[in-house]
């Protein structure tokens, strides 16, 4: 019961076929707050040239995209925004955390920043850095690529596992000292 | 600096008022009730046609401080680049001033400003919002008693798993 098979075509699993066609052309959102946007802007231009990886196509529309990069810290008035950009975001699609802010708030411990952007939406790479150089953001990329080959299928089936839906840290806010109000001096 | 008439026409007008120089920046402090006429006198008779910004400080818990806010107004002259700091200060019951929008429109967004921060209301202002922080914030961050790290608003979001994405 041989199948006779040409030469020129080969044989391959649909789930390989749609990973190994994803990670070779990501769609970067670029959800650029602060200085990491500018490493990420040098990331797509020549020097760097992301193209070489398929990812050069940068989309502000986020319908069109499938991975968002957050560069830059994220105050409380922008997360609802940034929540709702990833929510418009078509499956699949994977977010990148570029740099010390997005991934951890950075020097900004204050009232108005978030703490690390993977407390309120998925987070699939890290980069540390502040900022990361371009080259840092593509080996991000490559790994992202490595990821997506691994463990994504067609149906998107790996999306609905228990262990994807927990959030990678736990919800903890810092202790919080409250000042006595009251007299003004001494 | 401020020219030397100017504070002579202030003190001829008002009385005696606290005045003190560094570094060449004159610094007035004016009663509370008194800033609109204060105001209205450098606009009108000394040429003060600039406000550069309005700003505020807290001395909670400060050395020797006498009150508990402080707003500082600054002052131009842009012909002759004459400078003038106002001071007006504050304390906890009566944390309100006359609004400078009548004479200064670019005070509106400054005085907002302050109050998004400090909570200190002008009085006849048009429009007092919030200008920076989301209009569901209740606190003044720039007190000294409100905590560097807030109190949670920061984490006060819904969290998105992979599948509500």
């Amino acid at each position: 019961m041989a199948v006779e098979i040409p030469e020129n075509v080969v044989v391959s699993r649909l789930d390989a076929l749609a990973n190994w066609s994803r990670k070779n052309s990501l769609w970067p959102m670029p959800f650029a707050t602060a200085c990491c946007g500018i490493e990420l802007m040098a990331t797509g231009a020549s020097r760097h040239d992301l193209a070489r990886f398929g990812a050069e196509v940068f989309r502000f529309s986020p319908r069109q995209c499938d991975l968002m990069i957050v560069a830059g810290r994220v105050v409380m008035k922008m997360l609802p925004v940034l929540q709702r950009i990833w929510q418009q975001m078509l499956e699949p699609k994977w977010c990148i955390s570029m740099g010390a802010c997005a991934s951890s708030g950075g020097v900004f411990d204050t009232y108005c920043v978030v703490q690390g952007i993977d407390r309120f939406i998925p987070v699939d790479m890290y980069i540390p850095g502040c900022p990361p150089r371009p080259e840092q953001l593509i080996q991000a990329i490559i790994d992202l690529q490595d990821k997506i080959e691994r463990e994504g299928t067609i149906s998107g089936k790996e999306f609905q596992q228990q262990s994807r839906q927990q959030r990678s840290r736990a919800l903890l806010e810092l202790p919080i000292v409250e000042v006595p109000s009251g007299a003004t001096t001494q | 600096m401020a020219s030397q008439k100017a504070l002579a026409a202030l003190t001829q007008r008002f009385g005696k008022l606290e005045t003190s120089e560094f570094r060449g920046q004159t610094r007035v402090v004016v009663p509370r009730d008194k800033l609109l006429d204060v105001v209205r006198m450098l606009r009108d008779e000394l040429a003060f046609d600039l406000l550069v910004d309005i700003t505020c400080v807290d001395y909670l818990n400060y050395r020797n401080a006498q009150h508990r806010f402080g707003l500082v107004y600054l002052f131009a002259v842009t012909e002759t680049n004459e400078r003038l700091t106002l001071r007006v200060f504050l304390d906890e019951p009566q944390l309100s001033v006359d609004s400078l929008v009548p004479l200064y429109e670019g005070a509106n967004w400054l005085e907002r400003e302050v109050f998004d921060m400090f909570g200190i209301r002008f009085e006849g202002h048009p429009d007092l919002r919030r200008i920076l922080l989301p209009e569901e914030f209740t606190a003044f961050p720039l007190r000294k008693d409100y905590p560097l790290q807030g109190r949670g608003e920061r984490h006060n979001f819904p969290v998105l798993t992979r599948d509500e994405g």
